[in-house]
């Protein structure tokens, strides 16, 4: 058994419920208890999404086990097929009908339905919910894929293409799909199908007409590019576009497998984040310390873009998909960090708190972590809110997201001119630890929460604490209170870590500028 | 006449004969683990730990919607396949989890040990588990207070959304302690309010002349109200049926009376508690009689948006029929249908006396069919679950999310007027949008 109290992912029928929800024509049978409905208001909630999603559930009882309840699941798929007339019907048990063992693979198979069925095995005891959505996403594809189509020959026609992983709920996938379609076609490439995401079952079928397949979500769609490619030769392209580095890296290999030029896209004058970087404003960037967090490929993203395009000091990687852990791994070594793989959140906090940074990029999750910590914080991955799907153009990927990103991260932090007038004006009142930085709302204490105090886990080296236990000379500590709330922190830990290994007893004025002199970057 | 009946609400007489359109399919209503969610609000030194699933942990981060707490006081114990492999490891496990929590956290003093679909399933004995882990807590460290370990269930093949808190609060009935013999008759008012509301009726009683109130659940589980013949209890919620029986059990009577929603409604429930306990008429109506003036005040100003309007309730909480009527008969909606999970015929009599003839209830839920209703009779509101809010607003039908029923403090006098607005405002709403 594993304690849990949040969790990063769902269980795998959430996953398949992504897929059939992003599709069209597609409906999914759902062997599960009442209660098992409440994944639906992550859709029609998070998402805002008009509809709900096509996904039936058997809803049986106590007092139907031992009877039928496999003669209510062949009802409950008979009255779905009659009702929504899907081109295909996935079937699958939740956690509970999967110990109830009806099978019902084997059930949908003998009702002679008049659709493809396409049975579902997920195991929700060792399994989670983007495992979930990468197998249901290759049972598909798998089942409807017709073998015999293959691309027409290239002459005079542009190359075609297939983007896989795009589904419901997924971290900006609208977006990212509008930006690589742009990119594309300025390379002169079509796009012949994006799946799941907007795919019916037949758009499935002819799915080996494409050239190649660009998989823009590894999580949910490498499973079955692999697939494709074994079947069908179909080369995939695997570079994720996000981050002004990883875009141009991705234009190339798209432009050399479909052998087009890629200067079409490379020089795209809407890219302006190397210049936003690069310009004055933006050098008190430099070496801010950032702990990244997410699901592998937006965290191995956001570390590049985060040390090469920003500037960045990555202090802390990890990722909560074990099934990705490689790529996190590699990368961490990259930045000398130890990789973070746990899906344990409040392990996360801990590392956070441990690592003491001055921007975090994370999940929900981690965005809730930054703000008891008193850490501002930018979401870069699932899983998601309501606020993760903005009414406007938002795209991670391509030259717009990396745009995008620039924005999205630097925002919360103190801006670079707003931080020499905190220092010019340090003794004023309004800059004062109660007043704070005008763009955070006016408080940068952590918000109260609402748990009686034994709740709360506050990291007392995490938070910007005041100086007092470790034996502060009266006058050091005013001193540091006259330090910027922002930096105290760091500036009292630094001190006293100073203090400790120089073995001195009390922290005077000198120890603090000595401590600082010694810490200078 | 009873007391309750004797109220100035415009009762519609029923013969004893109702109709209940009675439907099995699939339901669109929460399980009962999402009651976790304000049990553990109210019972500020409880812990509920779900022994479930992955999907357990989902639906409970998913209804609570916003994770404020670093370190709430529930979690699950989630079964992976090697709990599955064999249950004696099974029960190790749950007592490896239950220890190094309860090291965690020294301050809870009764820990809910809640079981789900699969816990029952697969007949992990919740029960069993609580006693053998409750015998090593009987006392803390140093003589210090135990910690009580209690089990009940929550699952969706067993409970219904609100019925998680009947399951609860049915598991502290035995906990209470008996009430001395020859002891004074007290009152136990039951189901958990928010803090405010429940001091607001605690004040009333007081101004009532009732001097022994309890209130189940109790804030703290030091503090659980004793029981016994002389206890008169009187539901605050609908949806208590077990909890009622347990306490029946224990000797205690109810006291009948409509829920307390509204101007009438709240009226009706004290007067029915004081002639409970012989309180003289003409006290009670100067007790309550500020209270009732005020709410009738607060809901005169929600009349011309809501009289008239035609409301259907999905089923969702039990609060169903007791809500229709208040918005029927203070407020002058029409209820066209008005779903609930279960019905409580003796519980709501007094409710479902009230209802305005030719209401269609029913009981259970086949969503499809009932959506197909829906969609007919296009009423004004369609009050519904998160998951078929946005869908149906879509569809052009305005809804009100009827969690925010259970959320809010909506009981009371001082109440009345929040639970119109909750009605009122997705319609204004709709008037004002001109996008």
């Amino acid at each position: 058994m594993q304690l849990a109290v949040w969790t990063y992912e769902g269980p795998p029928h959430v996953g398949a419920m992504r897929v059939a929800t992003a599709m069209r024509g597609v409906h999914y049978l759902l062997h599960a208890p009442q209660g098992d409905t409440y994944a639906d208001l992550l859709f029609t909630m998070i998402e805002r999404r008009a509809a709900r999603p096509p996904v039936t559930y058997t809803t049986f009882q106590a007092r139907d086990l031992g009877k039928d309840t496999a003669s209510l699941f062949q009802n409950a798929a008979r009255d779905a097929v009659a009702r929504f007339q899907p081109q295909a019907l996935l079937v699958g048990a939740s956690c509970t009908a999967e110990l109830i063992q009806d099978d019902p693979a084997g059930l949908a198979a003998n009702m002679n339905l008049p659709c493809p069925v396409i049975p579902l095995e997920l195991p929700s005891y060792q399994r989670k919910e983007n495992w979930g959505a990468a197998e249901t996403f290759y049972q598909i594809v798998r089942h409807l894929a017709d073998t015999s189509v293959r691309p027409a020959p290239r002459e005079g026609r542009r190359p075609l293409v297939n983007l896989l992983g795009p589904a419901a709920l997924g971290f900006r996938h609208r977006d990212d799909i509008r930006e690589v379609r742009r990119i594309l076609d300025l390379l002169g490439i079509d796009v012949h199908l994006v799946a799941p995401l907007g795919a019916s079952p037949e758009d499935i079928r002819t799915i080996g007409a494409a050239d190649f397949n660009i998989v823009l979500y590894p999580e949910i769609g490498d499973e079955a590019a692999r697939w494709l490619d074994r079947t069908f030769a179909q080369p995939a392209i695997r570079t994720v576009p996000i981050g002004v580095g990883a875009t141009r890296a991705f234009i190339n290999e798209v432009a050399a497998l479909a052998g087009v030029d890629p200067a079409l896209a490379l020089d795209d004058p809407a890219s302006r984040m190397p210049w936003w970087s690069r310009s004055v404003d933006s050098t008190y960037l430099t070496g801010k310390r950032v702990f990244i967090f997410g699901d592998a490929t937006h965290a191995v993203a956001a570390a590049r873009i985060a040390h090469e395009e920003l500037g960045f000091t990555v202090c802390g990687l990890g990722c909560y998909n074990r099934e990705f852990a490689r790529d996190i791994r590699n990368a961490a070594k990259e930045y000398g960090v130890e990789p973070l793989i746990t899906d344990d959140h409040l392990t996360v906090e801990e590392a956070i708190a441990a690592a003491a940074p001055e921007l975090v990029l994370g999940t929900q999750m981690e965005r809730h972590i930054a703000k008891r910590l008193g850490v501002p914080c930018a979401v870069i991955s699932s899983p998601v809110h309501v606020q993760d799907f903005p009414a406007r153009f938002s795209p991670q990927m391509g030259f717009e997201g990396a745009n995008v990103i620039f924005d999205t991260w630097v925002h919360p932090l103190v801006m670079g001119l707003e931080e020499h007038l905190l220092t010019m004006f340090r003794d004023d009142f309004e800059f004062s630890d109660a007043a704070g930085p005008s763009h955070l709302h006016g408080h940068t204490k952590p918000e109260p929460v609402l748990a009686p105090a034994g709740d709360i886990l506050i990291k007392e080296d995490a938070a910007p604490a005041m100086a007092g236990e470790l034996g502060w000379t009266a006058e050091a500590e005013r001193e540091l209170r006259k330090i910027p709330f922002f930096v105290r922190g760091k500036a009292k830990r630094n001190t006293e870590k100073f203090a400790s290994e120089m073995g001195l007893g009390a922290i005077t004025l000198e120890t603090l500028y000595d401590a600082k002199a010694h810490y200078a970057r | 006449m009873s007391p309750a009946q004797s109220s100035a609400l415009a009762a519609s007489p029923r013969d004893g004969t109702l109709e209940v359109l009675r439907e099995r399919g699939q339901r669109e209503v929460f399980c009962g683990l999402t009651g976790i969610v304000w049990l553990h609000r109210k019972m500020q030194d409880a812990f509920f730990l779900v022994v479930g699933s992955r999907t357990c942990a989902h639906l409970l981060q998913s209804a609570a919607g916003v994770m404020i707490f670093a370190e709430p006081r529930f979690a699950t114990a989630i079964i992976e396949e090697r709990d599955l492999a064999g249950m004696a490891d099974c029960h190790a496990e749950l007592d490896r989890v239950v220890e190094r929590l309860l090291a965690r956290r020294p301050e809870i003093r009764t820990l809910f040990l809640v079981g789900s679909c699969p816990s029952e399933v697969i007949k992990l004995d919740l029960a069993n588990a609580a006693q053998r882990i409750g015998a090593r807590h009987l006392k803390g460290e140093n003589g210090s207070e135990g910690v009580r370990i209690l089990a009940y269930s929550g699952s969706g093949i067993e409970t219904t959304f609100t019925e998680g808190e009947d399951a609860c609060l049915t598991t502290l009935v035995p906990e209470m302690p008996a009430e001395a013999s020859g002891a004074a008759q007290s009152l136990l008012m039951v189901g958990t309010l928010p803090d405010i509301v429940e001091d607001q009726f605690l004040r009333l009683f007081a101004e009532l002349g009732i001097e022994h109130v309890g209130v189940l659940p109790a804030r703290r589980a030091g503090a659980l109200p004793s029981i016994g013949p002389n206890t008169r209890y009187l539901l605050a919620q609908p949806f208590l049926g077990e909890t009622a029986r347990a306490l029946e059990d224990r000797g205690a009577v109810r006291i009948d009376a409509p829920f307390p929603f509204g101007a009438d409604g709240t009226a009706a429930w004290l007067t029915a508690a004081a002639a409970a306990f012989g309180i003289d008429e003409m006290h009670v109506n100067r007790v309550i009689a500020p209270g009732r003036e005020r709410a009738k005040r607060a809901l005169e100003r929600y009349k011309p948006a809501l009289a008239g309007k035609r409301i259907t309730f999905l089923p969702d909480s039990q609060l169903e029929i007791p809500l229709a009527r208040f918005l029927a008969n203070e407020l002058g909606m029409i209820p066209v249908e008005v779903g609930t999970p279960y019905l409580h015929r003796a519980h709501l009599a007094a409710d479902l006396a009230r209802m305005p003839e030719g209401t269609r209830i029913s009981e259970g839920q086949d969503v499809e069919r009932q959506l197909d209703r829906v969609r007919a009779d296009r009423p004004d509101l369609t009050v519904c679950g998160l998951g078929l809010a946005n869908p149906l607003e879509a569809e052009g039908l305005s809804t009100k999310w009827s969690i925010e029923l259970v959320f809010s403090p909506v009981h009371g006098f001082d109440q009345a007027g929040d639970l119109a607005e909750l009605f009122a405002r997705p319609l204004r709403r709709r008037d004002v949008l001109r996008i």
